[in-house]
């Protein structure tokens, strides 16, 4: 097969370039499925070692040897692009593969979260999380497992919680300087005076105003405990800006999961609907499994409880590009990520073609589908995927004494954090923080409380 | 563009053939499992799952899967989520489903904190955590000081000697050491260079063992008694083999009269009528003068039983106890029942008593429910440990 894959994949090059897709290069690899399995759990080819990843792997096995999954394609953006097929799959599935690659890369390379992300981690994030993973593997060595385990169970929960808008190398905060402070506006004074705003603070000239670290809620709680931990070793804090930059590689792709699959959908369609130079046969069995790949549910089933996304994203490409054209098309793939594009693009006769729909799930089991407007459906699909699929919870205050108050912004999401396992994340935080550690958050009634650590008393 | 397939043209296979980062982190998570299902130390032992099968050496227990604990919102009473397929507003998609016991806690129902695998941990390492635990002393395999017997060892090398005994990589030396005198011409391999480990007789104290689990099976000793004292058993074997190369067991069930039986059927056996301890003990002493030497032997002897017996057996039993107690390394009297108020106060137990103030070697336990069984073999093992250090010196 590879032979053949090595004849076809550059025609298929040229078709998309004529296309007009703009990609770095990609550089393919056969592999076995044993090695696919593994990236979708690491999300990354060689990765730092992690007990959860185990379980996640164990998770994968057992459901592909029940046949629930099955991975096509990886493909990891960066300058080259490195993109994985499966060495059991056939001809028809990889050439079906390498276009969808293909559109893959053209949305990594125009899409602005990935070129910022790309220009923050460097292109060439396959080697470094390697690098990472060695680096990480010689500490063990020196320092023990036990040790480096338990850094990375605190790193490793606080994955989503960065800040994107802050740039990847961010130094600390600079206290005020005295002489920028700005005048007072003529217009900022008449704004203060409209009812329910705050009436600014006229600040006595005196002594210098203390420092409030930091300045503002923090929610790059990664970058935050790694630049102010008062007690934190030069390893560990290593470990933390390791993890803290795979989640920014991570991120843009977990945002436009929707858009990316669906634009990579299309374009694996449109390219080998006009390959020309693929037999007859081959078109056909790619077709049919483009069409295994973006139907809306599994088999014979009715009604699913989640939306493919693939299935999804595609649906509104073909509308996008039928109603506005490929420039159009191409300006959406560019300025948007999935909140954009579900928002201002995902109409509600879309919505109606597909079937789609908003339920409510009781706790007592019961499953009602609900009756909602098109507001209501696209919140519903995009709640998953708020913050990095996380609650907000930022760093308040850094006290004199070393303790860190951190605060569930609970008002974003109208309800308080799972108690129990909040207390565990802040067990593992206190012992990486190594001073007081507490969290505000509210319970059932909405009422403010805070917990810490179990082993803490008051 | 460029493609590279995952096997090189040598035929070597890459990296990721020969290592799984799954396996790795899959393994490193059981292992974690373990310390912490360590640390539930007394319920695994008492545990009624655990089976005294012969050559049962590892111990299956359930467990479920570690939890990497992220922040999360608490689960809401009503959840909204986006759904495809053939649905209008107002239709159920699936009802509501009875309420089960033991379900609603907030953080259990779902996700991957619920999912039970099974894990089966060697006896041995159970053991090696009650030693820790107990701090108890690490014995030598205990020496029967009273005999020694004969053994051959491996002691020394000669050219001469059965094909089943040659060294190889001793020969391989003199191969080496030849063929670097003789240069280049030399031949590869002469009987000359063949080296045969030689055997030697040593005289060697023994280390065989020997307990008696003496159970009344009469009808007052239910289901919940015998279970209490198989687990009980159970771990006392296990305890005791720890010292020993070899043990031999003995069953005996008893109520009027007393026989003996294969272990898996001993716990089984059930019985009509009254009670004679005394039947049991001569029974034990019986065989113990048909088949085991005590000179030969370290034994051991357990007697499980909820205490009743005709007092006028008690004479007979106190004499026969008296006979056995002399050769005998340690004896242990497990008292189960369903009332905890009149621990160690029956019939049995106070002849019992008499014995440990003879000055044997005697310990008495009381269980009547699978909490005690933990404290029970904490203070049997300790106890034994205490017997036979106090032995040793």
């Amino acid at each position: 097969m590879a032979e053949k894959l090595e004849e076809l994949i550059p025609k298929v090059e040229t078709l998309a370039r004529d296309l007009g897709l703009e990609y770095y290069p990609v550089e393919f690899e056969l592999v076995p499925p044993s090695f696919m399995m593994e990236v979708a759990v690491y999300g990354l080819p060689v990765r730092m070692p992690h007990w959860s990843f185990g379980v996640r792997w164990i998770y994968q096995m057992v459901q592909h040897r029940m046949g629930h999954s099955r991975i096509f394609e990886v493909v990891f953006p960066g300058n080259p692009n490195r993109a994985y097929l499966v060495n059991t799959n056939s001809l028809e599935e990889n050439i079906l593969v390498v276009a969808h690659v293909l559109g893959h890369a053209d949305f990594s390379h125009n899409n602005l979260t990935f070129v910022r992300s790309q220009e923050q981690v460097g292109y060439r994030i396959v080697e470094q999380a390697a690098a990472h993973a060695r680096r990480i593997a010689e500490v063990i060595e020196e320092i023990g497992e036990k040790r480096v385990e338990q850094v990375l169970d605190v790193a490793l929960a606080l994955e989503p919680h960065i800040d994107t808008n802050q740039p990847l190398n961010r130094s600390k905060y600079r206290p005020p300087d005295k002489r920028t402070e700005p005048e007072p506006e003529e217009f900022r004074d008449r704004y203060h005076q409209l009812p329910g705003e705050a009436q600014p603070e006229r600040k006595t000239r005196g002594g210098p105003e203390p420092f409030h670290i930091p300045p503002h809620p923090e929610r790059d709680l990664l970058w935050f405990i790694a630049t102010y931990a008062p007690e934190m070793e030069d390893w560990e804090r290593d470990i933390f800006l390791a993890v803290r930059k795979e989640a920014y590689y991570f991120q843009p792709v977990f945002n436009c999961q929707i858009m990316n699959e669906g634009w990579a959908s299309y374009w694996h369609s449109r390219l080998l609907r006009e390959a020309d130079f693929l037999p007859g046969q081959i078109y056909v069995d790619c077709m049919k499994t483009h069409s295994d790949v973006v139907r809306p549910y599994a088999g014979e089933r009715q009604v699913a409880l989640q939306v493919n996304p693939y299935h999804l994203g595609y649906s509104l490409w073909e509308h996008l590009l039928e109603s506005g054209g490929l420039e159009d098309a191409r300006a959406i793939r560019r300025e948007e990520d999935d909140f954009g594009f579900i928002r201002n693009y995902f109409t509600a006769e879309l919505a109606d073609e597909m079937g789609l729909f908003v339920y409510s799930a009781k706790k007592n089991g019961e499953i009602r589908v609900t009756d909602s407007n098109l507001h209501e459906l696209h919140e519903a699909i995009l709640q998953p995927k708020f913050n990095f699929g996380a609650p907000r919870v930022v760093v308040d205050e850094l006290k004199s004494d070393g303790t860190l108050i951190l605060r569930h912004e609970h008002e974003n999401d109208g309800r308080g954090l799972d108690l129990d396992r909040a207390r565990h994340v802040l067990e593992y935080i206190d012992r990486i923080w190594r001073r007081p550690v507490k969290l505000y958050t509210v319970d059932e009634r909405g009422r403010q409380i805070n917990i810490k650590p179990s082993w803490e008393v008051d | 563009m460029s493609l590279h397939e995952s096997t090189s043209r040598d035929g070597a296979g890459r990296w990721y053939d020969l290592f799984s980062r799954g396996t790795r982190d899959w393994l490193r998570h059981n292992e974690k499992i373990r310390e912490a299902v360590r640390e539930q130390l007394p319920d695994l032992v008492a545990g009624s799952d655990v089976l005294s099968r012969p050559d049962n050496r590892t111990v299956k227990v359930p467990v479920r899967f570690m939890e990497h604990y992220r922040f999360r919102l608490r689960n809401p009473d009503v959840r909204t989520g986006a759904g495809q397929g053939k649905a209008k507003p107002g239709d159920v998609l699936r009802p509501a489903q009875p309420a089960r016991p033991g379900q609603g806690k907030e953080g259990s129902g779902e996700g991957e904190g619920q999912i039970t695998f099974v894990l089966e941990f060697q006896i041995d390492d159970i053991l090696d955590w009650l030693w820790d635990e107990l701090e108890l002393p690490h014995l030598k395999p205990r020496l029967g000081t009273r005999i020694e017997e004969d053994t051959y060892i491996r002691e020394g090398w000669d050219r001469r000697g059965a094909r089943s005994r040659l060294d190889r990589r001793r020969t391989m030396k003199e191969v080496i050491k030849r063929r670097g005198a003789q240069g280049p011409q030399a031949i590869p391999i002469t009987n000359d260079d063949l080296r045969f480990r030689q055997l030697a007789r040593r005289r060697r104290p023994t280390t065989n063992a020997v307990a008696f689990f003496l159970l009344d099976v009469s009808s007052s000793m239910d289901e919940h008694c015998r279970r209490l004292a198989k687990t009980f058993f159970f771990w006392a074997l296990q305890g005791v083999r720890r010292q020993f190369t070899t043990i031999e067991t003995v069953f005996i069930a008893h109520t009027v009269e007393a026989w003996e039986f294969e272990e898996e059927n001993f716990f089984r056996v059930h019985g009509q009528g009254g009670t004679k301890s005394s039947s049991a003990v001569h029974k034990a002493q019986q065989i113990l003068d048909e088949r085991y030497d005590p000179a030969m032997y370290n034994c051991y002897l357990f007697y499980a039983t909820d205490g009743h017996n005709f007092s006028e057996d008690r004479q007979r039993a106190t004499e026969a106890l008296l006979r056995l107690a002399p050769v005998m390394n340690f004896l242990g009297y497990v008292e189960v029942s369903h009332q905890n108020h009149r621990r160690l106060d029956t019939e049995v137990a106070g002849i019992w008593r008499g014995l440990g103030a003879e000055g044997w070697p005697v310990g008495s336990y009381s269980l009547t429910r699978e909490a005690d069984i933990w404290l029970a073999i904490k203070a049997f093992f300790t106890d034994q440990a205490a017997e036979a250090e106090a032995e040793a010196q």
